[in-house]
């Protein structure tokens, strides 16, 4: 299992700043490593987001994002206290779900 | 009491049941696009995701910085004032692959969304908006790379 994600939730009125910082090597299959081999793909595909346990984002994810990927997203109509939940999926089937409360 | 022959459909009846939730995870990311992501150019991408080609607009910003120093690591973001957007992209347009994400939006969710993407080499990254009314709007920001992020 991955190491656990950093997420924080700000709210500033109706608007919900989402700030997560996942831990992923994201390797993009181009690299060779010192024998001269391909490192294998390794990436983050999907990731989805979720407002008390209600879906509000999907993303698909392709191997440019960078490692330890970083993801701003703003939600609507949060109130402080709310659980926002961000989960991943990587190329590997390893998945990762963590939940941040909105403050 | 079971007879023999139901007692085997029954076991044959939750030995799918059981594959299928084995399988989840698969299904799940049977969503994940192969054909786009594998896309060598906006024009392939765009007929991967069965959308019509994109169409330059003042209301789709892409922003990013004009230098980047590691390639490594370079914030762009992608955002529409407009309303009615169904997905938004990210596409970097002379990476191996070109489409780097794409963001499923939903009323409960602005369609804003910054991260942070490798770029090869100078290029142009582009922000695509997919309307609900099919239309697809698009635009672009030329991106220098000092040092590429994807070597070795």
């Amino acid at each position: 299992m991955a190491d656990p994600m950093r997420i924080r939730a700000q709210a500033a009125g109706d608007k919900t700043t989402v700030r997560v910082l996942m831990s992923h090597e994201m390797e993009t299959g181009q690299r060779k490593d010192a024998a001269g081999k391909t490192i294998p793909a390794w990436f983050i595909q999907e990731v989805s987001a979720t407002l008390n346990g209600k879906t509000v984002m999907t993303a698909q994810w392709g191997a440019s994002i960078s490692k330890n990927p970083f993801l701003q997203f703003t939600v609507l109509g949060a109130k402080p206290g709310d659980k926002i939940g961000v989960n991943w999926v990587d190329n590997k089937g390893d998945k990762r779900s963590d939940e941040a409360a909105v403050s | 009491m079971l007879n023999r022959r139901e007692m085997l459909a029954r076991s044959a009846a939750l030995a799918g049941l059981m594959a299928a939730a084995g399988l989840l995870p698969k299904a799940a990311m049977a969503a994940w696009n192969q054909a786009a992501f594998e896309a060598k150019s906006v024009a392939d991408v765009m007929k991967a995701l069965g959308a019509a080609a994109p169409v330059e607009s003042k209301d789709v910003t892409i922003t990013g910085p004009d230098i980047a120093e590691n390639g490594a690591v370079v914030p762009v973001g992608a955002s529409t004032t407009l309303p009615g957007v169904k997905r938004l992209l990210i596409m970097i347009e002379k990476n191996p692959a070109l489409l780097a994400a794409a963001f499923d939006v939903t009323e409960s969710i602005e369609p804003a969304f910054t991260t942070r993407v490798k770029m090869n080499q100078s290029s142009n990254v582009i922000a695509v908006a997919m309307m609900a009314d099919g239309k697809v709007l698009y635009a672009q920001k030329e991106v220098k790379v000092t040092l590429g992020g994807c070597g070795g």
